[in-house]
């Protein structure tokens, strides 16, 4: 059997790792990229905790899914703004996607 | 220690070092690749917790939609990011420092909560979580208000793609 903090900790463990490419990462493909692993290690902690401590109540599972929606909407409208920007500015290095800044 | 600890250890292991690999590649597709493979692990721990709908769902939205989606972009854009200019910016080591001081918070976090070492219940063997979850997304007094909501944004954000995407004449 296999106690909740193993998956506590691989989850932390996953987001950690996200965290560090989107704070990191020069593309903005990768910055997304970065963002999907942290959607992951989020929906391992919700299942986990509706298996370990909310078997019989759906709500873990529930959130799961709109977390599943969220993280493809997210993915689509990321990617068609950086295919957008590439071909005006013909680049997707973040940090020279600044036509907001004065 | 019992079979099924060191099939998780073994699987965990290998689901992180490909995450890591999806944030060091120098090479976009590669990483693209390692992103499949992580998001494999975390369907494997969804067959784990006994939530077999997830695992079939990850491998069919996140594997089947959203990793392609990746490497289709990655390969529309590729020309300018190629091998030789850095792939990491320069702030990467505060970046690193974030990142361990977040996990380290967030396990002296756990060690506070008694229960973290719990093992999980029995499930009732009558219990059908698959057929629980599918009333509950269309029961008025459960969660159909958010379900329909995020049908409303998964519309939305098709729209959004499109328009966004759509090459202006």
């Amino acid at each position: 059997m296999i106690p909740l903090s193993w998956y506590l900790i691989f989850a932390a463990a996953l987001f950690s790792i996200g965290l560090f490419g989107v704070l990191s990462r020069r593309n903005a493909i990768a910055i997304l990229m970065g963002v999907e692993l942290m959607l992951n290690a989020v929906n391992i902690n919700l299942i986990a905790f509706w298996r370990y401590r909310a078997v019989e109540q759906i709500a873990g599972q529930a959130f799961a899914i709109m977390v599943f929606a969220v993280a493809a909407a997210e993915v689509a409208v990321g990617l068609a703004l950086v295919i957008s920007v590439y071909r005006r500015q013909n680049t997707i290095i973040a940090k020279e996607i600044d036509m907001l800044k004065w | 220690m019992a079979l099924s600890q060191i099939i998780f250890l073994v699987i965990a292991a290998a689901t992180l070092v490909a995450a890591l690999l999806v944030v060091i590649s120098r090479n976009l597709v590669h990483s693209a690749l390692w992103l499949i493979a992580t998001l494999f692990g975390v369907a494997i721990f969804y067959g784990f917790l006994s939530a077999g709908f997830f695992a079939v769902a990850q491998v069919v939205i996140y594997i089947g939609a959203i990793a392609i989606l990746f490497i289709f972009s990655v390969m529309l854009t590729r020309r300018l990011m190629q091998d030789n200019s850095p792939q990491i910016n320069r702030g990467w080591p505060l970046a690193l420092l974030l990142a361990i001081l977040f996990f380290g918070g967030v396990l002296g976090m756990y060690n506070t909560w008694p229960e973290f070492a719990a093992m999980a219940p029995e499930m009732a063997a009558e219990a059908n979580p698959l057929e629980q979850l599918g009333l509950a997304l269309v029961s008025p007094n459960a969660y159909v208000l958010p379900f329909e909501l995020a049908s409303i944004l998964l519309v939305a954000a098709m729209i959004g793609a499109i328009y966004l995407a759509w090459e202006k004449k």
